[in-house]
This record gives C-alpha cells, sequence and structure tokens, in this order.
C-alpha cells in the first residue's frame, strides 16, 4: 500500500503524540567499525531536523541505516508506525522515505529527464509518475531548461538540484539529505536551502545532515550533535546555536 | 492553466524525441537482415559462409552476454557455462532420445536461465571483481563436472547421430544456408530483446544499477532482483546460442563447447563495439569474428592463441583511446553532452 505523499496536505507540526520517525539505540557498523552507537532520535511531521557533527561523527551512517541502505546492529527505527530497520532499501523508499546521498549519486550517464523518471518508476500509473514534475520544476526552474543534457555535464548546484527533485519524484513523507551544500558555490547554497524550506511547507518533513550549521540551524526546528557515533547534545535550534561547546567547536565564535 | 500545459508539454517531448531515435533502429536492423539474407547468393564459398554463421552467432552471444554486462553492469567471465548447458541440452536430448533440437534448445534456454537465478543468488552480493572471478570459478566447475559425468559422455562428450537433413533435426550436410538463417534469426532476436529491454522500466533500472546501485536503492529500484532478471534473459539467450551451436558442429565436447575461451568470445566483441549499447556486440563480432576465422586458417590449429593476442592489442587500443567502444566515434552526440 503506498502513502499519498507531498499532496497529502499535512499541516506542518500537526502531531503531538507519535513522532514520523522515531530511531531508539541504534548502533551500526560501517566497515567493521562502530559508526553509529546508541542514538536515538525523533523527527516529528512537519519539522525541519538538523543532524551536526564532524567529518566521521557517524551523520551520513545514521542517515543510511535509516535508509535501509546499512544494517543496524541492533536498535530500532520506526517509520510512520511501522518498524523499518529490517527493511530493503527499496520498500522503505516506497513506504515514503526518500534519501539524497552524499555528494549527489545521480545517474550520470543519464539525462536530466531520465534521472527524474527513475524516481517515479515507483509508480505504475503514468498519471502517479508524472504529478510530482511540476513540483520539482517549480522549485528549480533550471533543471527544466536542462533536461536534455546530461546529468553529468551539469554545475553542482545543478547536480543537487537534480539530486532533490529526483528523491521527490518518489513523493515521500521523510525527506533525508546527506549534505547538500558540498562542493557548491556559495550563491547557490542559499538558493537550495530556501529550497528545502519550499519543500517543508509543502507537507514534507526533512533530516538534513550538515556542515554548514550556522545556515542550517536557520531553518531547522531541532538538532542533534553527534561526536564520534554518540548523541552528545539535542535541543530546539536555538538551544544547540546557544551552547557555549557547540559556539566554540563548530559556530567559530 | 496556461503554465500547467507548458510544463505537460516540456516532459512529454523528451520522450517522444528519445522515443524517434529509437524506432530509427528498426530500419537499421532491417536493412541489416536484407543484406545478410541475400550475401549467400553471391558469397559461395562454403569457408566464407561459415565465417559469416559465427560471425553472426557470436554477435547474438556478445549481446546476451551485453544484456548483463552492458546494460546491468554484472561482469560475468563465465557465460561459457551457460553456453555449455545449451549445447548439451541438445546434444543429449537429441542423441540420447531422439528430442528434436528445437525443444533441446528451449529445455536447455529454460535450465540455463534457472541456473543463472540459483547462481545469481550466491553470487550478487559480490561486488565489481569479486562477481567476475566468481562466475569465472563457477564456470570452471561446470567444466569440471562435465568432463566427469559418464552420462554427458566425459571428456568424448556426444556426438549427433548422423542422418537426413531436416528442419525438426536441425541438420544439414549438403549446405550451410539454413544455418545462416537460423543464426540470423538467433541474432535478430537477441537484438529484439534488448532493444524491447531498452526502452522499458527494466532497461531503465538496469542501466541505474550499473551506474549507482546504491543510489538506485534508494529511489525504490529493486537492486536484486533486477540483476536476477538480467541474468537470467543473459542465460536464456546466451543457452539458445550454444545449441544452435551444438546443432551446427553436430558434436559437443567439454572443452569445445565450455572452455573459459568461449567466455571471453562472448565478452570481447561487447567491449570492442561498445559495452551497454543496442549495436557494440554486432560491430565488434563483424570485426573480431573475421579475424579469428583468418588467423587460424593461415596460422594452423585452433590452438596457436594469435588471434586471442590480436584481440588483447585491440581491445588495449580501444580502452586507451575509446573506452566507450568503437560505436562511440560514429555516434559522437553519444559520447558527450
Amino acid at each position: 500500500m503506498r502513502h499519498e505523499g507531498i499532496n497529502s496536505g499535512m499541516s506542518p507540526n500537526a502531531s503531538t503524540a507519535t513522532p514520523l520517525l522515531a530511531v531508539r539505540g541504534l548502533t551500526t557498523a560501517y566497515r567493521g567499525l562502530i559508526a553509529v552507537s546508541d542514538v536515538s532520535i525523533d523527527v516529528d511531521q512537519g519539522e525541519i531536523v538538523v543532524v551536526a557533527g564532524a567529518n566521521g561523527a557517524g551523520k551520513s551512517t545514521l542517515l543510511k541505516s535509516v535508509a535501509g541502505l546499512e544494517r543496524a546492529r541492533s536498535g530500532a527505527i520506526t517509520f510512520f508506525g511501522e518498524r523499518i530497520e529490517a527493511m530493503p532499501g527499496h520498500v522503505i523508499t516506497e513506504r515514503g522515505l526518500a534519501y539524497v546521498p552524499e555528494n549527489r549519486r545521480l545517474f550520470p550517464g543519464l539525462s536530466v529527464s531520465d534521472n527524474l523518471r527513475l524516481g517515479s518508476y515507483l509508480y505504475r500509473k503514468r498519471a502517479d509518475r508524472e504529478a510530482p514534475l511540476e513540483r520539482v520544476f517549480s522549485l528549480f526552474p533550471r533543471l527544466k531548461e536542462r533536461l536534455q543534457q546530461r546529468a553529468g555535464t551539469l554545475s553542482g548546484g545543478e547536480q543537487q538540484m537534480l539530486a532533490i527533485g529526483r528523491a521527490l519524484m518518489t513523493r515521500p513523507r521523510l525527506l533525508m539529505l546527506d549534505e547538500p551544500s558540498q562542493g557548491i558555490m556559495p550563491k547557490l547554497v542559499d538558493e537550495i536551502f530556501a529550497a528545502v524550506q519550499s519543500i517543508r511547507d509543502t507537507g514534507v518533513t526533512i533530516l538534513l545532515v550538515e556542515q554548514r550549521l550556522a545556515e542550517s540551524l536557520e531553518i531547522a526546528n531541532r538538532a542533534y550533535v553527534l561526536q564520534t557515533g554518540r548523541l552528545i547534545l539535542s535541543g530546539t535550534a536555538a538551544e544547540v546555536r546557544d551552547n557555549p561547546d557547540v559556539r566554540k567547536a563548530y559556530l567559530g565564535i | 492553466m496556461n503554465e500547467t500545459m507548458t510544463m505537460a508539454a516540456a516532459s512529454a517531448a523528451p520522450t517522444q524525441r528519445a522515443a524517434g531515435a529509437r524506432r530509427a533502429q528498426l530500419p537499421i536492423l532491417a536493412l541489416v537482415c536484407a543484406v545478410t539474407a541475400l550475401l549467400p547468393l553471391v558469397m559461395q564459398d562454403v569457408y566464407l559462409q561459415n565465417v559469416l554463421i559465427l560471425t553472426l552467432m557470436y554477435a547474438a552471444l556478445s549481446q546476451s552476454w551485453n544484456i548483463l554486462a552492458g546494460y546491468c553492469g554484472q561482469i560475468s567471465l563465465g557465460h561459457a557455462l551457460y553456453f555449455g548447458v545449451g549445447a548439451y541440452a541438445a546434444s543429449f536430448l537429441f542423441a540420447g532420445y531422439g528430442i528434436t533440437p528445437w525443444l533441446g534448445l528451449l529445455v536447455g534456454a529454460v535450465l540455463s536461465a534457472g541456473l543463472a537465478l540459483v547462481l545469481g543468488y550466491v553470487c550478487f552480493g559480490l561486488k565489481g571483481h569479486y562477481f567476475a572471478i566468481a562466475t569465472m570459478v563457477i564456470a570452471e566447475i561446470g567444466l569440471l563436472l562435465v568432463h566427469n559425468s559418464e552420462l554427458f559422455g566425459a571428456a568424448l562428450g556426444i556426438h549427433w547421430p548422423l542422418g537426413a537433413d531436416s528442419w525438426s533435426s536441425m541438420q544439414f550436410a549438403r549446405t550451410k544456408l539454413p544455418y545462416i538463417y537460423l543464426a540470423l534469426a538467433l541474432f535478430v532476436l537477441t537484438w529484439l530483446a534488448t532493444y524491447a529491454i531498452e526502452g522499458s522500466r527494466w532497461g531503465f533500472w538496469w542501466r541505474a544499477i550499473k551506474d549507482d546501485p546504491e543510489a538506485a536503492e534508494s529511489l525504490g529500484v529493486e537492486v536484486f532482483r533486477s540483476k536476477m532478471a538480467a541474468a537470467a534473459v543473459s542465460a536464456f539467450f546466451t543457452a539458445a546460442g550454444g545449441a544452435f551451436y551444438a546443432a551446427y558442429v553436430a558434436y559437443v565436447d567439454p572443452e569445445s563447447v565450455m572452455s573459459f575461451r568461449f567466455s571471453l568470445l562472448f565478452a570481447l566483441p561487447a567491449v570492442l563495439g561498445g559495452i551497454g549499447t543496442l549495436w557494440g556486440p554486432a560491430v565488434g563480432a563483424l570485426i573480431l569474428i573475421p579475424i579469428t576465422e583468418l588467423t587460424r586458417s593461415y596460422v594452423g590449429g585452433s590452438g596457436s592463441g594469435l588471434d586471442l593476442i590480436i584481440y588483447g592489442g585491440l581491445i588495449m587500443i580501444v580502452a586507451l583511446v575509446k573506452p566507450e567502444g568503437l560505436l562511440s566515434l560514429v555516434r559522437p552526440g553519444g559520447a558527450k553532452a
């Protein structure tokens, strides 16, 4: 059974009871080393939640575990009331959880339009496949201009837009983004962050991993900070921003 | 409203254009068929006709290999195993039970597809080189098993019984013409299968898996099942080619249908012509197979290996100068944006 996706029109901050995504005591090894250790996080419907931390803190492994691309050693992951930690990645995507990997991971040999189409092949009906396309074009008009170009020939920023657009074609409830600002010129970074906000405003919850903590805290509701695989801090965006250790270690203030 | 219209138009246009370029391939196939079908009328030399048959056959076999390796990105160096299954199934059923090779071909192809699913289940956890090595080792094990099995004639193999020329037994001692048409049919069928796959949802998935399996998985592509399907289709056609070859030479033994050399001969034309393309295997076979046959007849003996040295040289040049294969030379649009 498929969910209704981004057209479901659920209002932000509607939920108070159970979180959309609940990670409990997650431990995951990456290449034999424990990369995420006993981490618990919640993401509520309509939020933007940021996961911050230095390189190697386990942020990407956390997202991959949720996306079903790395297997958890222990712990539970509940998404929309369903346990997903043992599901294969493609089933998790069908449940409405989309993941934009680090470094974008496009299909460079395929055209922009084919990359987008791949995201929508979950759906059998043509109408279901084409419905999200308009939304992607209105978020990122540049993609519409470059439909026939090979994905590999796009600039870094355009590639990131395509990666996000491709994930939106699966019509997710929750969109997980891994370092969307990496390797992108500053002007486009603002554009990406603005797009993340407007995606949230259409009812898609966001879980964001970012190195640029200052900018991401500006758009986030809450944040978690990881260090060497462990959760060391969590709170509202303002609380995390005002934390003295965070200011010293990550914000350079 | 108006804006919606233009967006719909913008999204429809690319698919139509791509479909147009695709449909242009069908007349090319028709032309190739016509030329090949008429060629024997002017080319009556039996030796040259043999070269034509082998070229068509390897074009088909390389296309079959290309389905798994070129489109889905799973490089197999063990396709000789599936070739052998097809060749032995047809030979065993015909020589032992008088069952028509047409049925033998089908049985071999289905068995082979089933075998590919079993092996895929075991091997598709392996990545890249490890997968290629595993396929190679498994094919060698298959060769040894047949070598030591009395049921299949062990090292002596199976001879097809002599009989009158007929389509039902796929045996023609007087003329090579029927084999030319059979080989052509084999090539056309594998080509059409590849063509159909290329435009389908599966084709899209396979190419995505080839580019980046993890990203594909995160978009809802069933990576494991897609690989299994590609392996089964590929093995099916490879075995059909094996059955045809057995009928053509009317004899099988382990080395003559299952040696590692065959696994290479299926891969090389596609690599030379353009891996993951519709015409790459045919172009590669058109260059490589005549070279093999000519060097064989000039140097003498099939074990001299001179043809393989030439292959190696050609592949090295292609890898250095044009890694996308020779076809990318005539279609510069395909190489760039």
